[in-house]
């Protein structure tokens, strides 16, 4: 297997972009990724989308946006793995690369939520779960997560307070993030009266409706340096599955598909957790960070809320986790999350990452998560 | 929604809660598959769920999805059966401040959704405080 | 000899009263109170219809009864508030309790006496040697419009029977049918809510019929009011039953243990039904009772029943009627109760 580098990523503002079209937001995108890598050649494309066809009734987006691009013929797939597209179309990419099956591939994630209803979003991101024994009755993923949090809650006695400071954390490292949709502090108090969702999950608590999308240009490693570009590698990757339905698990309140994934990951790059400088990970629910926390090893099992009350994970913790401001602030088009996550970590690592930058970040690790954990990618970049 | 035949193929298990059980390990899959995911086994005897158990965890759903918009807020949990499998279910009949953790619940036949006013009922299966 | 081998009884939590109906519609809450003699009413809940409630109700008739499902031969569903208009309840039922596929099934409508309607049915396929056991169910979810007098009353539940020839609770010796076209309540199909002829579904619709059904009844049986332990009416409101129980003969106390109304409202195809689940749950060996039901349109099946030994083994297999009725209730404001019963025009 050779070593791949990603030399080039490009992310634009995310948020409600009620001008822009999916074709639009991807193709912009995509340019200013093959822009910042300076080739002209694409070899592939791999495109993480979860439900362009539920949210504006159009699948084969691999013909749709080579086209788009103005690259057809080149070879072009979808993935999709729930919330986890973006990382499954990363780890497609790094595959390709790695194999010697392509040289320059582009990989993409987009996704274009707002043009249907809240309620539509809702079932389409409900697609996610089990549709004939979670969704038929009436569950929905926040409400999932809930179910989680109050065993999570009712376990280890993590607090209402502390899955708020998650999203303040997340929000105060987005402030610092002109691409998020949601650059601007909130407080705990803000959280715990915002309006409620799915008991004990408010508004405040949830990863926002997004449209939005982010790209990077893998090549080989040696390509890259002989390009003279800093070289950031794909030092490892892993994925597992898990159940589908949320009540097959073992343990209601453990993310088991992220701790093997993570494993994975780790022993490919031949690291351990410690030696990362920063995390990117799946906060689409505050609770869902706690627990990814815990399933990654940065604490111990249950100790996930009082590390981010302790300010482990903060900007200036230990550990920091989401630098960007995570899925909360920066915002969540499903398909476009698992590649931003590796955007951010490349920024950070080449030292471009502005006010968000944690000093002499080196190695950082995305972790990217579908459903209620049925899936997850963990992906290791280290700067040379 | 379920379309007619993904409603009518489930009614099995929404009606009468057959499970199936793996005649080499006892596992309890329910619905019924066709690959036993604690063994790998393949061979299953018909089982029914027990009617009866304690609520592992719970939420009330404050924002509805397509066709629960009317029903919006209601309380939905997964308890633990007496016969040890796991299942999810919407809770009715009591007061959301009497769920608990812990709760005994029973099933009970109810209606789920429906396609409209002018479409298919959809009935199934809801906890309610035993 | 055949009779009901199993019963059982469903009635929703929900209940509104009397005062907070008469409060919407600027009515006089003590005179409704009075002239119907009725308190309050029981209210399905959004998830709750005839098929769900038959369904519980049928398991409990299956507790009593002890029987393997699989050897109901027929299901009938007698209500005017049947789920869909084309696709028997009876189907669903029939595939909830596992009796499915060697089952025969159709719905039945007569207004308040489908149940009792699928009840003779059902009685007459065991004594014919058709089927070993029969289940028959009056429920209903009926639509009182509003503002109307009867949407103080139109309430929700459920009884079930099953009939067999072997391990009888309640023996069955005399049925009789008392039939006439009169137009004293009616529904049109597409149209939501009923209508009715006012104080022309008294004297020649109601007491007609209850009376010619009884005296029916009786004469065929060689009976007369004081041979019977209990008897059960029809019970469109608190005033009626006790009025033709009068007249007829009866007393009170005879009355009073199948008399819901009061604090249940009008089940509709369960009114008559669920007075008779009632009244077995108090019931003893050697008892008679006598069941007169009444569906506008109109007409009153009459059945003469005599309870068994057996009854002291089945009654607490399944919950007692007054358990049902008067524990867990919910008292629900006119919002509630008009959303809840799709009373409010909503958009498209």
């Amino acid at each position: 297997m050779r070593d791949v580098a990603i030399i080039g990523v490009g992310m634009t503002k995310w948020g409600e972009l009620w001008e822009k079209s999916l074709r639009t937001i991807f193709t912009e995108t995509a340019l200013l990724a093959i822009a910042d890598a300076g080739v002209d050649k694409i070899d592939s494309m791999v495109v993480g989308c979860m439900s362009s066809g539920l949210f504006i009734g159009q699948e084969h987006l691999s013909s749709l946006l080579a086209d788009e691009l103005g690259r057809t013929p080149v070879p072009a797939a979808r993935v999709e793995s729930a919330c986890s597209s973006g990382g499954l179309a990363l780890r497609q990419g790094f595959i390709e690369v790695a194999s010697g099956m392509s040289d320059v591939v582009l990989v993409g994630g987009v996704e274009k939520m707002t043009d249907v209803t809240g309620c539509e979003a809702t079932y389409a991101l409900g697609t996610a779960a089990d549709q004939e024994y979670e969704s038929y009755h009436g569950l929905t993923f926040p409400g999932l997560y809930a179910m989680m949090a109050v065993a999570h809650m009712h376990r280890y006695g993590t607090t209402r307070e502390q899955l708020a400071m998650v999203a303040v954390k997340n929000h105060d490292n987005g402030s610092r993030n002109p691409l998020a949709q949601f650059p601007f502090k909130i407080t705990v108090d803000a959280v715990l009266n915002s309006v409620l969702v799915a008991d004990p999950l408010r508004i405040l608590d949830c990863s926002p409706i997004t449209d939005g999308a982010a790209a990077v240009i893998l090549c080989p490693a040696d390509m890259a340096r002989k390009l003279k570009k800093p070289v950031v590698r794909i030092a490892g990757c892993g994925q597992a599955t898990d159940t589908m339905a949320l009540a097959s698990r073992k343990d209601l309140a453990w993310l088991e598909s992220t701790h093997i994934a993570a494993g994975k990951a780790l022993a490919m790059a031949g690291r351990k957790l410690e030696e990362m400088d920063l995390f990117e990970v799946h906060d689409c629910f505050t609770i869902a960070e706690i627990m990814v926390t815990e399933a990654l090893g940065l604490v111990e099992k249950g100790r996930g809320g009082k590390a981010v009350e302790e300010g482990l994970t903060a900007r200036d913790g230990r550990f920091p986790v989401n630098p960007s401001g995570g899925l909360k602030a920066k915002g969540h088009p499903v398909g476009a999350t698992g590649v931003a996550q590796a955007v951010e970590i490349v920024k950070q690592l080449r030292g471009q990452a502005g006010d968000r930058q944690i000093k002499g970040a080196k190695r950082g690790l995305a972790q990217n998560m579908g459903g209620t954990g049925g899936s997850s990618v963990v992906h290791i970049f280290e700067a040379e | 929604m379920p379309t007619p035949s993904r409603y009518w193929r489930e009614i099995p298990q929404r009606y009468r809660m057959e499970a199936g059980k793996c005649k080499a390990c006892g596992f309890i899959a329910f619905p019924p598959r066709v690959v036993c995911p604690a063994c790998g086994a393949r061979e299953f005897i018909p089982a029914k769920l027990a009617d009866g158990g304690k609520l592992l965890t719970y939420t009330i759903i404050r924002v509805p999805p397509q066709p629960f918009e009317d029903q919006a807020p209601y309380a939905v949990g997964i308890a633990e059966l007496d016969d040890g499998v796991k299942l999810t279910a919407q809770v009715v009949d009591c007061d959301f401040a009497d769920i608990k953790v812990g709760l005994r619940v029973r099933l009970e036949f109810r209606k789920l959704s429906e396609d409209g006013e002018a479409g298919v009922i959809y009935y199934g299966y809801k906890f309610v405080p035993e | 000899m055949a009779g009901i081998i199993g019963y059982g009884a469903y009635i929703p939590r929900n209940r509104i009263r009397v005062e907070e109906i008469a409060k919407v519609w600027g009515a006089d809450a003590p005179s409704f109170k009075k002239g119907l003699m009725l308190e309050e009413k029981s209210v399905p809940s959004p998830d709750q219809d005839t098929i769900t409630m038959a369904v519980e109700g049928s398991k409990r008739a299956l507790k009593r009864a002890g029987i393997d499902p699989r050897e109901i031969g027929a299901v009938y569903v007698g209500s005017e508030s049947h789920p869909y208009a084309v696709k028997p309840s009876g189907t669903v039922l029939a595939e909830a309790i596992g009796a499915t596929p060697d089952v025969h099934t159709a719905d039945l409508e007569f207004a308040c006496k489908a149940g009792t309607e699928g009840m003779f049915i059902a009685l007459s396929l065991v004594q014919a040697g058709a089927v070993k056991y029969a289940l028959a169910v009056g429920a209903d979810t009926s639509q009182g419009a509003p503002g109307d007098a009867l949407e103080y009353s139109a309430a929700a539940g459920a009884a079930a029977f099953i009939f067999g020839k072997d391990k009888v609770v309640a023996e069955v010796l005399e049925t009789y049918s008392h039939t006439t076209d009169m137009p004293d309540f009616w529904r049109r199909e597409y149209q939501y809510y009923p209508q009715h002829g006012g104080r022309f579904t008294g004297e020649p619709a109601y007491f007609a019929h209850v009376m010619g059904a009884a005296r029916g009844t009786m004469s065929r049986a060689g009976m007369k009011p004081s041979d019977f332990r209990y008897v059960i009416f029809h019970q469109p409101n608190g005033k009626f039953p006790l009025r033709v129980g009068e007249m007829l003969g009866f007393t009170k106390a005879q009355i009073e243990p199948g008399w819901l109304v009061s604090k249940l409202g009008n089940t509709y195809s369960g009114s008559s039904p669920l007075g008779l689940t009632a009244t077995l749950d108090v019931s003893a060996a050697g008892d008679k009772i006598l069941l007169v039901s009444y569906g506008s349109g109109a007409g009153s099946d009459g059945f003469v029943l005599r309870v068994t030994e057996r009854i002291d083994e089945v009654r607490d297999l399944a919950p007692r009627t007054r358990y049902l009725l008067d524990s867990n209730k919910v008292y629900l404001e006119y919002g509630a109760y008009a959303k809840y019963r799709g009373k409010i025009r909503k958009a498209e």
